[in-house]
């Protein structure tokens, strides 16, 4: 008995295998189609504002005039902001993922705020905006200063973090833990002598991705009404100030050309902080992470 | 030397009996827990605060203006001076329209490149495309939304005349690259996950590569896939910066996408970018908005979690 007709299944066999063939190339044709995107995407901000790249762009506050605007009140403003990020956001991240990774049982509560992280993340960040808006703008009288504008986008990286060091720490291998417990160490010690030394790595990358994204995020920093047009630095964490991301809103809604090249490079400069800060995780990834 | 030797004689046993003696270290071993739990718990708490943030500012709204208007009016006119109008559904069409376009863009050009990089693609090419596909992912929405504007626009124009400076079509595109990276990792993930052993079951019996990938690893690997997708049109809804550099502000209850539209997103940034004062009526509206937006994305997101768990095939 012959289930397979040979005659039939040489005469599909070429078509078959010619759109095969096709649809490699469509797959990597739309695979392409991403790249291009960013390819385009770069061309276009580098060749616009590369012109406008001066050292005066970066000693310039904010102006009318786009000759005079410069990046200095947002960029420092940034980097104020990450001072209270990063400490903030790390703190609490960390701590959760060692709650949840090292001491939580199975229990409702902890399943609850397993959960709960879970959906955090999908909260849109122009959310998150209202929130610091009716806690730290009105409700702790914090205005639109650097801390309020800080808390806000910590609470927005906070899942990000947990995630990424509940990764870390559980990378760290059982037998580790165990040698210590079997030295007599208390959990504690433990935790901070040997799980916390080699899941740092881990953290710290991911600690750095999720500060980069606090630093290209606007949404947030619209809604808490971070100001756009200031003419002074920052003197502590209760100083108003502006932001990178702020600065270039503002400057690719005028309806000058000029301006475009402006927030051209703008962008530039926030593209290239953002590429250092990814090499360094980067970096620290492939150096200190170790394998087991 | 002799009161080295002393310590050394000094055993395990009687070093952790005298560690044990130290109250201090007790009391940290036990307060730690407590204190990292009340860590945890800032997570939490930044829920019930979104929750309740959102719901009593939109109650102090709904004094203001009738629930039905809001949930069934189709005129959005908060600014009008005689009689403002405070119906959500042109807003919401307008979120809808530039996340139908986005999913149009984003689902077949990302589950081609799944499919490309899962199966097609050698170990090489997939270790350069998947980091530049993180970068796409990484770059900042206000940079897609000055993209928008000032480029696929113009670009657009000149195929499409009619197309206004503000409309859906080029947020609803921008927004598609920038959804694409997560719905293209997310599924390569999930067919990548589907075991070796099936596919080549399927190789075996003559099936050429692509036939495998669409008869076999793709309807295996469905449950990642559909949780990818509704994940990104839940971050596409939710999307700020690029509908309001490229959407424009008018918000329009119908299904034109070459005019200038207002997403729900877009008007919260108006009405913060404007000079409405705390207690008006618009101050209030922008919550009951943000409630609306957060109702859609965590249905979405409570969609995708359901789908990945209910229809997961375990190998």
């Amino acid at each position: 008995m012959r289930y397979i007709d040979h005659q039939k299944v040489i005469k599909r066999m070429s078509t078959r295998m010619i759109v095969n063939k096709i649809f490699k190339g469509i797959f990597f044709v739309a695979t392409l189609f991403a790249l291009l995107a960013l390819g385009v995407l770069f061309y276009r901000i580098i060749t616009q504002g590369i012109g406008y790249l001066s050292p005066e762009f970066f000693m310039n506050f904010g102006s009318r005039f786009p000759e005079k605007a410069g990046i200095k009140a947002a960029l420092i403003g940034s980097l104020w902001m990450m001072a209270v990020v990063a400490p903030v956001s790390l703190l609490f991240g960390v701590g959760s993922a060692i709650y949840l990774e090292e001491y939580a049982k199975k229990s409702k509560i902890n399943d609850f705020i397993r959960m709960n992280i879970a959906n955090l993340a999908g909260v849109p960040s122009v959310v998150f905006g209202l929130l610091g808006l009716t806690i730290f703008v009105r409700a702790l009288a914090l205005g639109n200063s650097i801390l309020a504008a800080g808390f806000t986008m910590s609470l927005l990286i906070l899942p990000v973090i947990i995630v990424a060091s509940q990764e870390a720490i559980r990378a760290v291998p059982k037998h580790l833990r165990e040698a210590s417990y079997g030295m007599g160490a208390t959990k504690w010690q433990t935790i901070v002598k040997i799980v916390l030394p080699s899941a740092i790595p881990g953290i710290l990358t991911g600690g750095i991705l999720a500060l980069s994204r606090a630093i290209g995020e606007t949404a947030p920093l619209v809604v808490i009404g971070i100001p756009v047009i200031i003419q002074f630095l920052p003197q502590n964490f209760l100083s108003q100030f502006t932001a990178m991301p702020m600065q270039i809103f503002d400057w690719a809604k005028r309806p000058q050309e000029e301006f475009q090249y402006v927030a051209s490079a703008g962008i530039i400069v926030l593209m290239i902080l953002l590429l250092l800060m990814n090499s360094i995780a980067v970096f620290i990834r492939n150096k200190f992470q170790k394998r087991y | 030397m002799a009161s080295n030797e002393r310590t050394a004689k000094l055993s395990v046993q009687e070093m952790i009996a005298k560690q044990k003696g130290k109250k201090g270290k007790k009391w940290l071993e036990k307060a730690i827990p407590v204190i990292l739990l009340i860590i945890a718990s800032v997570s939490v708490l930044t829920t019930f605060g979104i929750v309740f943030t959102l719901i009593f500012e939109t109650i102090e709204f709904f004094r203001r203006v009738p629930f039905l208007e809001f949930v069934f009016g189709t005129e959005w006119l908060p600014f009008s001076n005689n009689e403002p109008l405070f119906g959500i559904l042109p807003l919401i069409a307008g979120t809808l329209k530039v996340t139908l376009i986005a999913v149009l863009v984003a689902v077949p050009f990302g589950l081609a490149s799944a499919v490309y990089l899962s199966e097609y693609a050698s170990d090489k090419t997939r270790r350069v495309v998947k980091p530049v596909l993180e970068v796409l992912a990484g770059v900042p929405t206000i940079v897609y939304g000055f993209f928008a504007l000032t480029f696929v626009t113009p670009l657009l124009q000149q195929f499409i005349p009619e197309l206004k400076i503000f409309n859906a079509l080029s947020p609803g595109i921008v927004v598609g690259i920038m959804i694409l990276p997560m719905i293209a990792s997310l599924s390569e993930d999930a067919m990548s996950s589907v075991p070796n052993s099936i596919r080549e079951g399927a190789l075996a019996l003559g099936g050429t590569k692509l036939e495998v990938a669409i008869k076999v690893v793709l309807p295996a690997a469905l449950s990642g896939i559909m949780a990818s997708i509704v994940l990104a049109v839940s971050r596409a809804i939710g999307e700020t910066m690029i509908v309001s550099l490229a959407g424009g502000s008018t918000p329009r209850f119908d299904g034109d996408i070459t005019d200038s539209i207002q997403t729900m997103t877009a008007y919260i940034v108006q009405v913060s970018t404007g000079d409405a004062g705390y207690g008006t009526t618009i101050y209030y509206s922008i919550y009951s908005v943000g409630f609306t937006l957060f109702l859609f994305t965590l249905l979405m997101n409570w969609l995708a979690h359901v789908i990945s768990k209910r229809f997961r095939e375990e190998y």
